[in-house]
Parts: C-alpha cells; sequence; structure tokens
C-alpha cells in the first residue's frame, strides 16, 4: 500500500468521526500545515522518477481535493449548526407592531380633478388656468351677461372693491374669455379651478370648484356637444350606459343652452347613478354666445362650439358617496383620512380611474 | 313661478294628463322645481278666533290663548306670536296637519309645562309668502268662516316651475301656455276681444316728465268711479288660494289675478287721494315716502316715481305707497298699467333691498303692448265685481315701441344643432310662438313678439326650434380619441408632482378656502397688503388669505380638540398679494404637529423638529427634478417662523427667488391661540419660484459614468467656533478637489465637555474615490492634509486630534 493510499484511509476514518471545530481544524493542519502530511507529499513530486511522477502527481492531486472537500462540508455543517443553535435563542414575539408609519392621502376633489383631466385629456382637451381674482368684465360683462342683467342675481358675487371692479370669480367661465383672449381658435379646453360665491348653507359653500370646458373649431355642433358629455359621464361613472336628459334652460353666455340631468335611483340607501327614475342635475352647458366670440375677436361666421361647467365637488360627491358639500373644506382629520386617496393611486387611462 | 293645471286650462285646451304636462314643461325649458299637493291636508286648516290670551307661565314670550275654532270645545294653544290678540281672526291647525313650510306634523305637546293643542299659523308657515312677522291676521269677513277650511278644495296640483331669467312672458300663465301650444301640447285659446265702449271722461290728469333717465315710458290709466270694494268671489279666492296667494281685496286681487295670468302688473290707487293729477318724475334727493310694506324709504335722486302734488305715491314697477292705496271703502280707482325701464328698476330696487313681484316682472322686461289689454281686462272684472263705471283709457307715451325684425337664415338651424326639420314645421313653430313671418327667398323675415325682449339674433331663433322640436332630437356624436397638445403644461405637471410628492411623506391634503378670519391672517402676513372682502359672508372670513398658514393653523387646532395629538395636513393652492387679478401665488404648505412617534414600544419619543421639514422640503425638490448639490439654504425667514430653528431655501447660490421656507412656527403664535402640542413646523414651497426647465428630467441628466477604483473614507472632526455652519466646513472640503472628493457627510456635532466654550465639535465623513486610478496612502494622506489644510484657513477650525 502507498504511502499516499495509507493517508487517504486513514484520515477518511478520523473524518467519519463526530468531531468539533478544533479537531477538525487539527486535522487539517495535520494534512495541509507546512509540514503536514499531504504537503509533504506534494514537496516529494520533484524527488519521483520522471516516469512515476505524473501518475503520483494525479493521484496526490485527486486526495487532496477528496480531503479537502470533505473537511470543508464538515466545517459548514458545523458552522450551519452552530448558526442555528444561536439563531434559536434570537427568536422575537413578532405579533409586536412594527415601526409606525404615516400614511398622506389626496383630497377627493383633487383626486377628481385628476380623473376629470384623464378623461378629456383622451380626447384632446388641454387644461388651462386663470385667477381666483378677476375683473367685473372677465366675469360677468364678455360672458354676455352686462350690468344690469338679471343673470347676475343667481351669482352671489364677493366683491375686493367698492367699484364692484375686482372680485372673485363666481365661475370658471372667465377661464374661456383669457384662453380665447390669448390664442387663435381652435380651442379645446378644459379649466378646473376655484369658484367663490357668498352663499352659504348646507347645500353651498362659499367656495366651490368647476370645470369649464370649451370647444370651438369650424362645425361643431350640439351633437359634438352631446356626445363629448355623454362620454365624459360614462367614463367618470365608470358605467357603460348613463341615462342622460339635456334640456333646455338659460346661460347669457350660451346660445342655446342647455342643462344636463343624469338618471339615479337610491338602492338600499345608496345612490345609484346612471338607472332609475329620478333625475340629478349635474351641469350646463350651451352653443357659446356668438356676442362672447365677438368679445374676444373670434368670428362667429367661421367659429362656433359649446362650453360647459360642471360642478366637480358635487361630482365628487356622487362617485363617492360624500353626503355634506361643507365637510370638503373642514379638514377633518377623520374625514381626510376616510375619504382621501393613496397618493399613489394616480388616475389614468391605462389603469383606470379608480381601483 | 307657480301654477296649477286648472289654471292653464284657461288658456290651453288639452287632453293631455298632468304627468304628460310635468314632463313637457321640462323638455320645453321652463324647469318644474316641485309639485305640491295642496287639496290633501290644506283642509285641516280653519278659520279661528283667539278669544283669549294670557302670559304664559313659565315665558315671557308666549302667551296661552284660547281658541274657538268653529266646535264646542274651545282649545288651548301656546303661541309666541307677537300679534296674537283677543279678538284677531286667524289661521288654526290641529293636531295632525302637517306645516307646509316645514312638512313637519303638528302633535299635542307641551310647551314649557303647558299642553298646545294644535297651533296658530304665519303666512310663511302656510307659504302663503316667503317671510312673515307673526300669525296670520284675516279681516273681518272671515268672521262668518269662522271653523271652516280656509283652503278651498282644490284637486290641481301647484306646480313650482323655475322661469329663467330670459323668459319674462313666462311669469303669466299665458305665456307658458303659448309655450306648451306650440310644442304641440294642446292648443291655444283664443282670448275673447270684446271691446268695451267706454265713453266717460278721464279726468285724472296724467304726466310723464321727460327728463335724463325717465325709466318710465308709458303709463295707461282708466278711472273707475263708484265701485264698492269687497272680499273677491270665491272662484278668485280660490284661483289665488290655489297657487299660495293671499286673498286681500277684490281691487287688489283682481290686479295680481292680471299680474299672474298675463303677466301684466298693475296698480290701483285710491283716486280721492291723489291730489291733482299724476307726475311720473325721478326723484330728488331725500324725499321720503311710505310703502305697502308698511316700511319708510329714504330715496336718493334720480328714481322713478309716481307722484301728485303732495309728493311720492310710489316707486314706479316696483312698490306703491300706503297713502294712495285702495281700501275697502275705496270709492274711485285709478288704474295704473305701464312701461317701466328694466334697468331703471333693478338700480333702484338694488339700491333700496327691495324685491316686490312686479319689480321681479319689470325687471326682466314686459310685453310694452299689453298696457291696454291689462287695462281692460282688469277694469272689466272690477266693474263686474265691485260695479261703477269705467273712464276712457288714456295713454301718456315718451317712446313709441319699435317691434324687432330678424332676418333668419333656415340652414343655421342644422349648423348649429346637427339636426334638420323641415321649413314648414320651423315655420310652424315661430308662429305658434307668436312671430309674424315673410318668407324672402330663402330666408325669414320675422318680427320678433312683443313680449320676447330676449330674442335679438339668428342664434335665438334656433334655440326657440331647437327648444320646441325636442332636445332629444340632438344626436350623439362620439368624440374623436387624438390628441394634439399635450394636456398639462410644465407648471400643472409640477403642481401635480408637488401634490403627490408632499402627500407620499405623509401629510393628508386639505382643501380650504381662499379666504380666511384677519386675526389669523396677521399672524402670517408678514410685510404682505391685507387684502379685503367688502361683503364677507362673516367676519371671521373677511380677507383673503396671504398665507395658507393662517387656514391651517387653525384646522389643526381643532383637530387637537377632537383629540388627534400628531397631525400633518397640507394644502397646495392660492395665497394672495393683491386685490387684482394675477396677483396670487401658489404655495405647498405644509404643517405638522406634535411627535415623530409616541408610545412606541420600539422607538423613542421625538418631537417633531425642523430638521423633519426640511427633509420634507428637499427630498421633495429632489423628487421633483431639482438637484440638492445646488441648493442654498440660510437662516433668513418670515417672522411667523421661530427666528432661530428656521430656514430659507434657494435652488442656487444666485439666490434669485426664495424657493421655500421651512420652520418651527414661533412659539408666540401658538400661544396666543392657544394652540396645545409639543411640536408645529411647517414648511411653504414656493411654486411660482421653482424655475421651470424646458429640458426633460431625462435631458437634465449627466451622462451615466462610474468609476471602479477603490473607494477610501476618512472621518474628520473639526472643532469651530459656534456661528460657523456645517454647510461652509462642506462647502470648503468639496473645494478642495471636486473629482475625488465623492461624499461628505456630517455624522455628529458635538458641545459641551472637552469642548471649549462657544466652540463646537463637528464631524465629518469624507469619501475619496479617483476615476482614474487607485489612490495609494501617498495620494490619500496628501488629500486628508489638504482637507484639514483648507477647513482650517476657511473656516477658522482646527481639527480635533
Amino acid at each position: 500500500m502507498s504511502d499516499l493510499k495509507k493517508i487517504k484511509d486513514e484520515f477518511l476514518l478520523k473524518l467519519k468521526r463526530k468531531l468539533d471545530i478544533s479537531e477538525i481544524n487539527q486535522i487539517k493542519s495535520d494534512l495541509f500545515g507546512k509540514s503536514g502530511l499531504i504537503s509533504t507529499q506534494f514537496k516529494k513530486i520533484g524527488t519521483i522518477e520522471e516516469t512515476e511522477r505524473k501518475k503520483f502527481a494525479s493521484d496526490l492531486n485527486i486526495i487532496k481535493d477528496e480531503l479537502q472537500n470533505l473537511i470543508s462540508l464538515k466545517i459548514n455543517e458545523l458552522e450551519s449548526a452552530e448558526i442555528n443553535k444561536k439563531l434559536e435563542k434570537e427568536k422575537i414575539d413578532i405579533t409586536l407592531p412594527e415601526r409606525t408609519f404615516v400614511r398622506g392621502k389626496i383630497h377627493p376633489v383633487s383626486q377628481t380633478i385628476d380623473e376629470i383631466s384623464s378623461i378629456f385629456s383622451e380626447i384632446g382637451f388641454s387644461v388651462e388656468e386663470g385667477p381666483d381674482v378677476e375683473n367685473e368684465y372677465n366675469n360677468f360683462t364678455a360672458l354676455n351677461t352686462p350690468e344690469n342683467h338679471p343673470a347676475r342675481d343667481m351669482h352671489d358675487t364677493f366683491y375686493l372693491d367698492e367699484k364692484k371692479q375686482k372680485l372673485l370669480r363666481t365661475h370658471t367661465s372667465p377661464v374661456q374669455i383669457r384662453t380665447m383672449l390669448k390664442d387663435k381658435p381652435p380651442f379645446k379646453i378644459i379649466a378646473p379651478g376655484r369658484t367663490y360665491r357668498s352663499d352659504s348653507d348646507q347645500t353651498h359653500s362659499p367656495m366651490f370648484h368647476q370645470v369649464e370646458g370649451l370647444h370651438i373649431d369650424k362645425n361643431i355642433n350640439m351633437g359634438h356637444l352631446k356626445g363629448c358629455l355623454n362620454y365624459f359621464i360614462k367614463e367618470f361613472f365608470e358605467v357603460d350606459k348613463i341615462k342622460m336628459r339635456f334640456r333646455p334652460s338659460h346661460f347669457p353666455f350660451t346660445e342655446p343652452s342647455a342643462e344636463v340631468d343624469i338618471g339615479y335611483e337610491i338602492k338600499d340607501g345608496k345612490i345609484i347613478i346612471g338607472e332609475g327614475n329620478q333625475w340629478l342635475e349635474i351641469l350646463g352647458c350651451g352653443m357659446v354666445h356668438p356676442n362672447v366670440l365677438k368679445n374676444v375677436k373670434v368670428d362667429p361666421s367661421k367659429f362656433q362650439g359649446y362650453a360647459f361647467g360642471i360642478g366637480i365637488d358635487r361630482l365628487a360627491m356622487l362617485k363617492y358617496g360624500i353626503n355634506d358639500l361643507r365637510a370638503f373644506f373642514d379638514c377633518d382629520y377623520r374625514w381626510l383620512n376616510h375619504f382621501g386617496f393613496d397618493p399613489l393611486d394616480v388616475p389614468t387611462n391605462y389603469r383606470g380611474l379608480s381601483r | 313661478m307657480k301654477i296649477t293645471f286648472d289654471w292653464l286650462k284657461d288658456h290651453l285646451k288639452t287632453n293631455l294628463k298632468e304627468k304628460n304636462l310635468l314632463e313637457q314643461l321640462t323638455n320645453i325649458g321652463l324647469e318644474v322645481e316641485s309639485v305640491e299637493n295642496l287639496s290633501g291636508d290644506t283642509e285641516l286648516f280653519k278659520v279661528a278666533e283667539i278669544i283669549k290670551t294670557e302670559k304664559h307661565p313659565n315665558a315671557d314670550r308666549l302667551k296661552v290663548c284660547d281658541v274657538n275654532v268653529g266646535e264646542n270645545e274651545i282649545k288651548k294653544v301656546v303661541c309666541g306670536a307677537e300679534n296674537a290678540k283677543e279678538g284677531l281672526l286667524t289661521i288654526y291647525a290641529p293636531p295632525g296637519a302637517i306645516i307646509p313650510k316645514t312638512k313637519t306634523k303638528l302633535v299635542v305637546a307641551k310647551i314649557r309645562g303647558v299642553t298646545s293643542y294644535g297651533m296658530l299659523c304665519s303666512e310663511s308657515e302656510l307659504n302663503l309668502s316667503d317671510e312673515s312677522d307673526g300669525i296670520t291676521e284675516l279681516t273681518k269677513e272671515f268672521r262668518k268662516n269662522i271653523g271652516k277650511s280656509y283652503f278651498s278644495k282644490s284637486k290641481s296640483n301647484l306646480i313650482d316651475l323655475s322661469i329663467t331669467p330670459n323668459r319674462p312672458d313666462c311669469l303669466g300663465v299665458r305665456g307658458i301656455a303659448r309655450d306648451l301650444a306650440a310644442s304641440g301640447f294642446g292648443k291655444l285659446v283664443d282670448l275673447e276681444e270684446k271691446k268695451i265702449h267706454l265713453k266717460n271722461k278721464h279726468n285724472l290728469k296724467v304726466k310723464i316728465n321727460r327728463e335724463k333717465g325717465q325709466g318710465c315710458t308709458a303709463f295707461g290709466s282708466c278711472l273707475i268711479t263708484n265701485v264698492k270694494n269687497s272680499e273677491s268671489p270665491k272662484w278668485l279666492k280660490n284661483k289665488l288660494i290655489s297657487i299660495g296667494q293671499k286673498p286681500i281685496s277684490a281691487i287688489v286681487d283682481i290686479t295680481n289675478y292680471v299680474m299672474l295670468d298675463i303677466n301684466r302688473p298693475l296698480h290701483a290707487y285710491d283716486a280721492d287721494k291723489i291730489e291733482k293729477g299724476i307726475i311720473v318724475r325721478n326723484s330728488k334727493s331725500g324725499e321720503e315716502f311710505t310703502a305697502l310694506d308698511n316700511k319708510n324709504y329714504k330715496l336718493e335722486s334720480g328714481m322713478c316715481v309716481i307722484s301728485d302734488n303732495r309728493g311720492v305715491l310710489g316707486l314706479g314697477g316696483i312698490i306703491g305707497g300706503t297713502r294712495s292705496g285702495t281700501e275697502f271703502n275705496t270709492k274711485n280707482v285709478l288704474l295704473e298699467s305701464a312701461y317701466f325701464e328694466p334697468g331703471s328698476i333693478r338700480n333702484t330696487a338694488k339700491k333700496l333691498s327691495l324685491d316686490t313681484d312686479a319689480k321681479f316682472r319689470f325687471e326682466r322686461g314686459i310685453d310694452p303692448l299689453s298696457i291696454e289689454d291689462g287695462l281692460n281686462k282688469a277694469a272689466k272684472l272690477i266693474k263686474e265685481i265691485c260695479g261703477g263705471e269705467i273712464s276712457k283709457i288714456d295713454i301718456q307715451k315718451i317712446e313709441t315701441y319699435k317691434s324687432r325684425k330678424i332676418t333668419f337664415d333656415p340652414n343655421i338651424f342644422e349648423k348649429i344643432s346637427g339636426f334638420k326639420i323641415s321649413l314648414k314645421e320651423m315655420i310652424k313653430i315661430l308662429e305658434d310662438l307668436g312671430f309674424e313671418i315673410k318668407k324672402d327667398k330663402k330666408r325669414f323675415k320675422l318680427t320678433v313678439p312683443s313680449w320676447r325682449p330676449d330674442i335679438s339674433q339668428e342664434v335665438d331663433i334656433v334655440e326657440e326650434l331647437v327648444r320646441i322640436s325636442g332636445y332629444e332630437k340632438i344626436k350623439y356624436i362620439e368624440p374623436i380619441k387624438q390628441r394634439k397638445k399635450s394636456t398639462l403644461n410644465k407648471f400643472q405637471k409640477l403642481f401635480h408632482f408637488l401634490q403627490r410628492s408632499v402627500a407620499s411623506k405623509g401629510y393628508l391634503e386639505a382643501i380650504t378656502w381662499s379666504f380666511t378670519d384677519k386675526r389669523y391672517n396677521d399672524y402670517f402676513r408678514d410685510s404682505k397688503k391685507e387684502i379685503k372682502i367688502i361683503n364677507p359672508i362673516s367676519s371671521e372670513l373677511g380677507v383673503l388669505r396671504n398665507s395658507i398658514f393662517s387656514n391651517l393653523i387653525m384646522h389643526i387646532n381643532k383637530n387637537l380638540d377632537r383629540g388627534f395629538k400628531d397631525l400633518s395636513v397640507f394644502e397646495i393652492g392660492p395665497i394672495f398679494n393683491g386685490p387684482n387679478p394675477g396677483e396670487q401665488n401658489t404655495v405647498v404648505c405644509g404643517l405638522t404637529a406634535g411627535k415623530k412617534s409616541r408610545l412606541s414600544w420600539i422607538e423613542k419619543d421625538r418631537n417633531i423638529d425642523v430638521f423633519d421639514a426640511k427633509r420634507d422640503v428637499v427630498q421633495t425638490l429632489v423628487e421633483a427634478g431639482y438637484d440638492s448639490e445646488k441648493f442654498f439654504i440660510d437662516s433668513e425667514t418670515p417672522n411667523y417662523y421661530h427666528p432661530g430653528k428656521s430656514g430659507r431655501l434657494f435652488l442656487d447660490n444666485r439666490k434669485d427667488q426664495v424657493a421655500a421656507y421651512f420652520g418651527e412656527i414661533h412659539p408666540n403664535i401658538l400661544k396666543q391661540i392657544d394652540m396645545k402640542t409639543e411640536s408645529l413646523v411647517g414648511f411653504e414651497i414656493f411654486m411660482d419660484n421653482l424655475k421651470l426647465s424646458e429640458k426633460t428630467i431625462n435631458d437634465l441628466k449627466a451622462k451615466f459614468s462610474f468609476s471602479d477604483y477603490q473607494k477610501s473614507e476618512r472621518d474628520f472632526a473639526f472643532i469651530v467656533n459656534k456661528d460657523v455652519n456645517a454647510k461652509d466646513l462642506i462647502e470648503a472640503i468639496s473645494s478642495v478637489n471636486e473629482s475625488l472628493v465623492k461624499n461628505i457627510k456630517v455624522f455628529d456635532v458635538y458641545e459641551g465637555e472637552n469642548i471649549p466654550e462657544n466652540q463646537k465639535s463637528i464631524a465629518i465623513n469624507v469619501t475619496i474615490q479617483s476615476s482614474e486610478r487607485t489612490l495609494n496612502e501617498d495620494d490619500l494622506e496628501k488629500i486628508n492634509n489638504l482637507i484639514i489644510k483648507t477647513v482650517e484657513n476657511k473656516t477658522g477650525a482646527k481639527i480635533r486630534s
């Protein structure tokens, strides 16, 4: 029996025994230390006759690998046994609460504005804005509501000066004027924002939100208006069909004018939009009055189109089952938490408006 | 405008049902607001007399009344009205009756210990008038009706229509009937044109002064002599009661009836109380008169008044005066039917805060050609009911009505409505509405009916045609899904980004009013101008906000009162710098109260502090695409921040415009508003001061490059004077070699033991890495020494050994 075989057999036997880490290290050093058995054999390679040297070296390497692998395996086994033993002691009560986190929320009105913008974006509207403080001309006169027009009574206006030249806009319609004065037709815009009327009770807040829509081009008729609003309402309430009624009304800045009602019913105390025999008024609209177009230097014989104004808070209330308008602006922590939206819930076309 | 189907049938022949009527009214733009059944419960409301009143034993303002309701038993009723007195004839509602105004059902109830059987009703509770003081007072003619129902039986429902301001013609039943007939709902009944031959002389002179701003252009009148005013006959009373009006006397009821029926306001004077003649003129400043609402009005100059030799009799088209009003003993009546300019009516009524049925109609525009019809109709009725002789009709005019003509191109109809109707149909609709039509080649020459002041151009004709033929005929044209312009501009995108970025840091978004309480606004106004609202809804909402903090702090305080302790809210919205359009800025404002962690088993309690706010501001701006390396931060902040614990942030060291403030709110403010919280910190990001790059975030990024050579980290501790900022040290270090110094981190700040007074120790970790080679010990030593030397030279620091 060669020396090599002897070393191998002896140490394989030794390694089969139950060993602790120091014993294994001892074996490791016995074999591979500076003067270890295997190390010594390697030093011998040079002294062996050339004819046998190749075989000897090859055998030696095989034995070396075999023993080394076995030792690593043993060490790994021992180490993981040791870690497992240690971890056993580290067991904690995982039912204890996690570190505190805070969750922010987006206000339902902001979420609704984003939903509205997302819907109108798909059919080519872009978003315009105007200032909250307006002059009397943009808010009324340019919109074909001259002074002493009884329609001004419908708007309880907050004024900032005694001459009543500066006011808080009573609707988003002045954005129509600003947009058309600034650019050339065609126009296809929506304008969401804050609006103000000095009215305050259960169903009226002195500040509320509207979104204005304006589409002016050649040959835009009432059919486009009806189609656009029908599309919007369906998308907004995320229903396939909507019961909708256009009925004649009057606004000084549109002619013909219409108000739009949607069908609803109350089922189990909840409002169901789009069906039923009850009507709910949700917006006003119409074909932009030629006088308004003239006021902004758009030729009404060449361009025509529609405008609409929708109460955003009202839409949010309907969609999300909120009863009290006043609560929107009351900043009650419980309310904001309950009705608010996660900031990651960005309404988009591909992901849908709401989860 | 209130109507009944029965009344409509005076003008409209139809076999259709009320249900169809309601639908049709809404379909043609006469929106049905409500339908009320007046017949059912109202029978319970009885004419009654108060026999005795006593003071309530337990309440000063209440009385206990014995009421005769026509039964054997006298009812005890507790009443709070001042006018409840013995002998008063009024309206009694028994337990079980439903009060029309409040819709509440009466029950026998103890009021302050005294049992009340029913109630004595005011006019407003019965929807007979909008406002009323005290309980209804009936005239002595009602004595014979005690115990009988006050309201007559009516099968017709009360229909309340919301008439848009452009349709004064529909403030009369006939106008509504005309619209319905045009839409195919029955046939308009012709009014008999039996003209009575009038011979009697009209001997009361009427004159309209021709003066600047004269609000009256025509004044028609006739005299009816030797009348006997009385209660109205049953049919007339019932008619008025059926739409919720209170009958007064035959003459007044007749003028009201004509107004409601054909929208022709009239006024009846007791002719004997007029001195000499009538002069229609502008008022003089300071003139006074007592109107029929029993209030005294002091007039400004230039208001249109009807006067006689003694002075003002009434405000033309708005309200008459008590001096010349008709009474039951009136013998001779002067009936007025005039035309007043809408603008003049509106001005006067607004200045005097007066609102009457006549004013409501005249300011919208009364048919100028209805003067004579109105006089005829009313005078005939007066003669019929009260007897007497009618004089010739006298009409004074300073202007003659000219009818409006419109040339209408029928093609415009389809261009605007998007659907077609035949020419024949168009002509029928317009004729039914009262237009005169002449066809001229391919166009219509239209004469607008005198009762339609709202129609002045072609598009108005289109509206009439669409309205009457039905909005349901308009097609749905599906919108095209095509976008030519981006939906949001850069600013709007940033707005939405910041909104969600701040919310994602644990803030609840609030939306508060753009106005606020002056007191709160003053805390945060800084040097800004106060902007007052001249007609606020309450004094607590009297100014436009100069900062969002004013509202947020108020609401945070309310939430603390609700028992919340740790609160984070933010708002993104306008603040106002001046009273002109555009003098506003968009601000993101956050406010946090309380602690970062509270009652946690794992984390130490810690108050919210300025560095939380700083983190939120910096992180938000970094997320929005701004480079925090370039930020310039110092401690100059407005006076509502803690002077030592607050900061100002610029996007770069050019310091053009403040991008944000952050810090603790000044403790004095908390004290003044009595806010109890451990800590209150806030921030403001000024959106208008954030530069919007033309480039996209992607284009703004530097080329992607990195170094794989070994990094080396080294810690330094410097002792510096207290007034030296960490920023100064960091700047000094990064100036040493920008390409080698990769990261600088302050990891400890220490004052106290072992550190000289007025000095502090700042410990900084610096990462050094070359992008060209691995640095050896020598290189590192060199650069470390350079760092120490530079910091010491630039900041006066000393390295801590």
